[in-house]
């Protein structure tokens, strides 16, 4: 038997699922976060589900995980000190920042600028220059670089980056750069921008080699350390971790390229909402992971996710392929307040957090949050957590008065009013990664997970008109699911920036090639077979002159056979749907890529008894919650007990041990053959 | 004659109950819809103004006008109050004369559409978008001659007319107008992003009305105005006075070798019979110049700035519209540098543009200093370059570059930013790509930000070393009357152009220059001014001295400018409290602002401290 493990290291908890790679079955678990060492909290939860499944840590083939670690160091400004070399006269290019303001007319008033990652006295300059065809125009000075390290060396710097202007077309000078930084300063990891990301836009370029610097030291610490402690439990599977973009990449490559991992988190939750419809039949999926602070959202259109270019962790916006997730500040945690000035209901973006969290927390939090909101509705039922935390709904009640009394409306209309804020803040964060995008929510479902998401799913499904709205199994713990059950990725990009009338096509498909041999070769490093690795390539491709690409995928023999031509019509074909014009002017072929994946995994879920008919048999209480503006009889439900083909009518709530499912007045969760909670309004058969 | 309206359905909107907590949701989702103005125009646009720097403004309004999102306020009242013509379904209209618009737009760079959105055979909202064009053809490349003496040289000038008329497109219009320009295929692609993102705009709004009702809607965006007009009502009668305050500030020149150019403002709260009013009067300032440097300023726009200043300085949480402009009495002299009369030139208005945020910030905070932020806010420095290559290609670049921001209640001013909003550099990896030029250095200048307990960020010095013949031209403002610093902080150091030739020849060239020939080889220094700074310079940690001496940000000389003696790169701390307590004895009080040297002594030692000749005083013309 072949055992996967997945785990996901949140704020608070860390979620670990066990899969069976053979019957489907699967053990989840979940234990207190060790924020001061996560391994820690990582190695209870691996004995913990080993314990439950049956099995010994040796047992367990891949160890898949995704990790928060290198955004946290970006977040929190703990990544390493790391040394800066720029072309002569650019030594203020992460001080200027392209001097983006961000805000409105005047918000440079109340901007407070952050510091560089790299900071401006380990920065320095070297002569030598190229020009923008990849040409020398002036020599470096082997002389000043050996100052220049010596310098940074001797300031006490953990990593050192090289970004020079033009680099992206001639790295001849970084490398040398590079080579000597071995030699003054053999200890200190080097990062050089044009194997980073050989693309143009030095400030890009730039700040993506430099978080990358930043970060790996920590990361390095993280993934060896926790490579120790689980060989140390006789754990000798495979580590991977998960990617931005979905894919998996082993721990050895994440210690070289964490810039790949910064938005790990949430990439999770995507996979895993592609596994769960992969398995119920639902191919195009809008995802809703509600946390404490915020919501992440991404779109899935025939069980692929939406990538894109960029990576945004905090204010920086890294050049690294990522899931397209989308984040509002709009979560359980999030502060409902009425500002004096425009008498108006606003929900965040500002969090109680995990402390002093909710009110109904008692932890010490006293400001109404959408938990509370959710707590006085009856939406959120006297327990989380299988029933060792109790909720004080009392409390809850008094805090959302406030909102009411500056409101001047009743206590239930302003709890209401907060939960309708915050459902349309996760509405808009969804239509900017659907409607904007040209994709019709009608003809997606809307999945909800993390540890809000089913409370919120029906409400937000009914604004978007995407139906059904999913409750997936687990929805506490998709992420370390989509850990578990994604597959191996790798991928490399180059600038190439020409007119597609001008370039010969066997040009392209040699780069290409040469691409796809790199990316395949670091697989079958990682051990895989080479015939289960496929190859795909990517071309942006935009009109001449615009700055937004439309990244189009192509496997190679499609490629060759149908030619570039092919390509531009798809452009031109997106384009249309994206922004309804098409134009005249020249195709520009901005960057390739080469992607090369792993086998696919082919991992089915364990399936539920069909349903006797008697829903009494799931059935834990009456209840009593706020719909339609009255309160109206519920029931609760253990989600535990539900079988393939029930039908819960709402009003009604199903309780299971991390995670509440909200289903609304005037719709019904049907129970598929998986145990997932496909939520329909009664009317939509006759509409 | 105002602008006719028709509707198939007349029947007027009805005013409903709106709950707090829907109102608040269609806020969000018109923001929302803004927003994606946004996205849609910078991924589609193609002009290096708009795509990369974000030289555009969106706007979504209510069916009479008023806008309830954007920037800078509406200038849809003004219009339909001018235009001779009708406003049906299907139409698009399209305007660039900003006599036609009472100066809602100020140039003819700018293009605007604007989309009266229709539902059921009514008039339910208007979406708009302006652009700045890179050329609309005229005297210049570029279009913005800054020596140009009527609007007539400023190149094609288009009135209120309709792209789409009842859903018919009129292709000969747009074939006219692009014909006039020399980069037509990015006005044509602009335009496009521009419509395409009013389409985005509207395609929302109407969903919006859809979900809630259209008289739900509507009264919605009444109430989003009127919440704005009482929030700002309680913000005005709480921070303005009935005593009258003044300010002035100054251009420095009109690129014809006359100024500088005064812009005064008094202010001051009064209870008319309409309740409370704040009046803006710009009285005193100084008659409309004879060159470009004219800003025609829309009242609106006007109460706008005023409205987002006051947010911005006393309560950012305020989200913006037009709701309170009754509550804002603009008051600008006709024939005034900020009222001229047509034919007069306009294409070097930025100047003024910039200059009034200088005045507002001065207006406002002169009586809560706590509140008040330094000077910088220079103008928006222009840089074209064009030519034809060696290959025979046309090229033409026109960027606008960044300077240092002030000295900030909230601490030092960001280096070589942008203080107008959403604005970014060009990659200087894409001008090399793209352009017939190497960019050999791309930093700040040390010391030009003005000292202060919060320093004045400092400007940028960018080196462009020319690689083909051609001519450039150059349009910026603060290299003679220096920005301003406040409540002890100094002024910042004044912009300044240098040409060096091939030879090594340094040619100090003026901040206002058109068709200036270069060469290949040649190198120009485009340098911008710093920031005002805020607070006393004497209170300045010499520690954070130190650490940006290192940074390269000041030099040894320059800290000495904060009392703080800096030998080998630490400080000396016996010599800094020594000099420090001298500076203190010497100086006279703290005023709240310091303009640096007085006029006359500007003048005097404007050729040795500049390099240039001072500015003549303005000769004014009588205007017919």
């Amino acid at each position: 038997m072949t055992y996967r493990l997945g785990v996901d290291v949140g704020g608070t908890f860390t979620d670990l699922l066990l899969f069976d790679q053979t019957s489907g079955k699967f053990w989840r678990h979940k234990t207190p976060s060790t924020p001061h060492d996560s391994s820690e909290g990582i190695l209870n939860g691996v004995s913990a589900i080993c314990e439950k499944a049956g099995i010994s840590p040796s047992d367990v083939e891949f160890f898949l995980h995704g990790t928060t670690v290198a955004t946290n160091a970006v977040l929190e400004g703990k990544g390493a000190r790391v040394g800066l070399i720029t072309t002569q006269g650019y030594r203020q290019v992460m001080q200027i920042a392209r001097s983006f303001v961000p805000g409105g007319l005047a918000g440079w008033i109340v901007w407070p600028k952050p510091e560089p990652l790299a900071a401006l006295q380990d920065t320095l300059e070297i002569a030598g220059r190229m020009d923008a065809d990849g040409k020398e125009i002036s020599p470096i000075d082997d002389a000043e670089i050996r100052a220049a390290l010596t310098q940074l060396r001797d300031a006490g710097v953990q990593a050192l980056t090289v970004s020079l202007v033009n680099a992206y077309l001639n790295g001849a000078h970084e490398k040398r750069v590079g080579e000597l930084a071995a030699e003054i300063m053999p200890d200190v990891p080097v990062s050089l921008s044009h194997e980073v990301l050989p693309e143009m836009q030095e400030y890009e370029r730039t700040l993506t080699t430099v978080a990358n610097a930043s970060v790996r030291p920590v990361m390095r610490r993280y993934v060896r350390n926790l490579r120790d402690k689980l060989r140390g439990a006789g754990m000798a599977g495979s580590l991977s971790l998960l990617r931005s973009d979905g894919g998996l990449m082993s721990s050895e490559k994440s210690e070289e390229h964490p810039v790949s991992l910064l938005m790990s988190g949430p990439a999770g939750g995507v996979t895993g909402a592609i596994w769960v419809g992969k398995n119920s039949g639902i191919r195009n999926i809008l995802t809703l992971d509600v946390g404490g602070t915020s919501t992440d959202v991404a779109l899935i259109e025939g069980l692929e996710a939406r990538r894109q270019r960029d990576t945004e962790v905090g204010h920086l916006k890294v050049r690294a392929s990522a899931l397209d997730v989308k984040t509002v500040g709009a979560g359980g945690g999030s502060i409902a307040y009425v500002p004096e000035l425009t008498k108006a209901l606003r929900v965040g973006p500002q969090s109680a957090g995990a402390v002093p969290g909710p009110v109904a927390y008692q932890k010490g939090g006293t400001l109404p949050t959408v938990t509370d909101a959710n707590v006085v509705l009856g939406y959120l039922p006297e327990n989380l957590l299988g029933g060792t935390f109790q909720l004080d709904r009392e409390g809850a009640k008094k805090a959302v008065q406030t909102i009411a009394d500056a409101l001047g409306i009743g206590l239930m209309e302003a709890a209401r009013g907060i939960i309708d804020i915050v459902n349309e803040n996760m509405f808009g964060a969804l239509r900017m990664i659907s409607v904007q995008q040209g994709y019709d929510p009608r003809d997606f479902a809307l999945m909800g997970f993390g540890g809000a998401g089913p409370l919120h799913v029906n409400a937000v499904a009914r604004l978007m008109g995407s139906w059904p709205a999913v409750s997936p199994v687990s929805p506490g713990v998709l992420c370390a699911l989509g850990d578990a059950t994604t597959r191996m990725r790798t991928e490399t990009a180059r600038s190439f920036s020409k007119r597609v009338a001008d370039t010969a096509e066997e040009d392209v498909i040699a780069v290409l090639d040469d691409m796809a041999r790199q990316t395949r070769a670091e697989l079958l490093a990682e051990g895989i077979n080479e015939a289960d690795i496929t190859s795909l390539f990517e071309l942006d491709v935009r009109y001449e002159g615009q700055a937004f690409e439309v990244p189009l995928s192509i496997d190679p023999e499609t490629l060759r056979r149908d030619g570039l031509k092919a390509v531009t019509d798809r452009f031109d074909a997106e384009h249309l749907r994206l922004f309804t014009f098409n134009m005249d002017s020249a195709h520009e072929l901005v960057n390739l890529r080469a992607v090369a994946m792993g086998p696919a995994l082919d991992l089915p879920a364990p399936e539920l008894p069909k349903s006797d008919g008697n829903l009494d048999r799931a059935k834990i209480r009456d209840h009593e919650l706020w719909a339609d503006g009255a309160m109206m009889p519920a029931a609760i439900y253990d989600r535990a007990l539900l079988q393939s083909g029930d039908v819960i009518p709402g009003p009604a709530i199903v309780v299971e041990m991390d995670s509440t499912t909200l289903i609304e007045a005037g719709c019904n969760g049907t129970v598929d053959h998986v145990g997932n909670i496909l939520i329909n309004p009664d009317l939509i058969k006759q509409a | 004659m105002p602008a006719q309206i028709i509707q198939a359905n007349e029947t007027p909107f009805a005013t409903v109950a709106v709950d707090p907590v829907t109102l608040d949701i269609i806020e969000n989702a018109l923001r929302n819809a803004r927003i994606e103005m946004d996205a849609t125009l910078v991924r589609t646009a193609m002009s290096p103004g708009i795509r990369e720097q974000g030289d555009a403004f969106p706007l979504i309004a209510d069916y009479q006008g008023r806008m309830i999102v954007g920037q800078f306020g509406s200038y849809i009242g003004p219009f339909l109050e001018g235009y001779d013509g009708t406003v049906e379904d299907g139409d698009l209209i399209f305007l660039s004369d900003p006599y036609s618009v009472g100066g809602a737009i100020s140039h003819c760079n700018d293009w605007l559409v604007l989309l009266p959105v229709f539902k059921d055979g009514r008039l339910i909202a208007y979406t708009s978008m302006f652009g700045h064009q890179s050329d609309i053809g005229g005297m210049v490349p570029g279009s913005m001659p800054i020596h140009a003496t009527s609007i007539f040289q400023e190149g094609v000038r288009i009135p209120p007319v309709k792209i789409w008329k009842k859903g018919v497109y009129n292709e000969d219009l747009i074939k006219l107008v692009m014909h006039q320009s020399r980069t037509a295929d990015w006005c044509k692609a602009d335009l496009n992003a521009l419509i395409a993102s009013c389409r985005v705009a509207a395609a929302r709004v109407v969903e919006m009305a859809e979900r809630f009702g259209d008289d739900m809607f509507t009264s919605a965006t009444d109430l989003l105005l009127d919440r704005n007009y009482r929030a700002m009502k309680h913000l005005i009668e709480t921070s303005i006075g009935e005593e009258k305050v003044s300010f002035e500030d100054y251009i420095c020149d009109d690129g014809m070798g006359f100024g500088p150019y005064k812009i005064k403002c008094t202010m001051w709260r009064e209870n008319g019979p309409n309740g409370t009013r704040v009046v803006l009067d710009f009285d005193g300032t100084d008659p409309q110049s004879q060159a470009s440097i004219n800003m025609l300023l829309n009242e609106n726009m006007m109460r706008m700035f005023f409205g987002i200043y006051m947010i911005m300085v006393f309560d950012p949480q305020i989200l913006f519209n037009d709701g309170y402009y009754d509550l804002i009495d603009v008051r600008i002299p006709e024939g005034s540098l900020l009222k001229p009369k047509f034919p007069a030139a306009l294409s070097g208005r930025t100047h003024v543009l910039g200059r009034l945020f200088d005045i507002l910030g001065g207006l406002l905070g002169q009586k809560t200093p706590e509140f008040l932020n330094a000077a910088g806010f220079s103008s928006s420095p222009h840089l074209f370059y064009a030519g034809t290559d060696k290959a025979g290609k046309w090229f033409q670049l026109f960027q606008i570059g960044f300077g240092g921001i002030p000295g900030r209640p909230m601490g030092d001013g960001p280096d070589g930013h942008s203080l107008f909003p959403g604005f970014t550099n060009v990659p200087n990896e894409f001008l090399e790509r793209y352009f017939p030029l190497i960019i050999e250095r791309y930093e700040t200048v040390a010391d030009s930000g003005g000292a202060g307990l919060h320093r004045g960020g400092n400007g940028i010095d960018m080196v462009y070393r020319f690689l083909e013949d051609g001519v450039i031209a150059i349009h910026d403002d603060r290299w003679f009357v220096p920005p301003w610093g406040v409540n002890g902080g100094e002024p910042g150091a004044r912009a300044r152009k240098v040409l060096v030739k091939k030879d090594g020849t340094e040619i100090v060239v003026g901040n206002k220059l058109e068709d200036y020939p270069v060469e290949a080889g040649d190198r120009l220094h485009f340098i911008t001014w710093g920031g005002g700074g805020w607070g006393d310079p004497l209170e300045r940690d010499p520690a954070l001295l130190a650490k940006e001496l290192a940074q390269g940000l000041v030099t040894e000389k320059g800290a000495l400018r904060y009392g703080v003696v800096l030998v080998d790169g630490a400080v000396d701390a016996a010599a800094t409290e020594a000099l420090r307590a001298k500076m203190r004895a010497e100086r006279g009080p703290i005023e709240t602002f310091n303009f640096g040297p007085d006029l006359e002594t500007l003048r005097a030692n404007c050729l040795a401290e500049t390099g240039l000749p001072a500015p003549q005083a303005p000769k004014w013309a009588t205007v017919a």
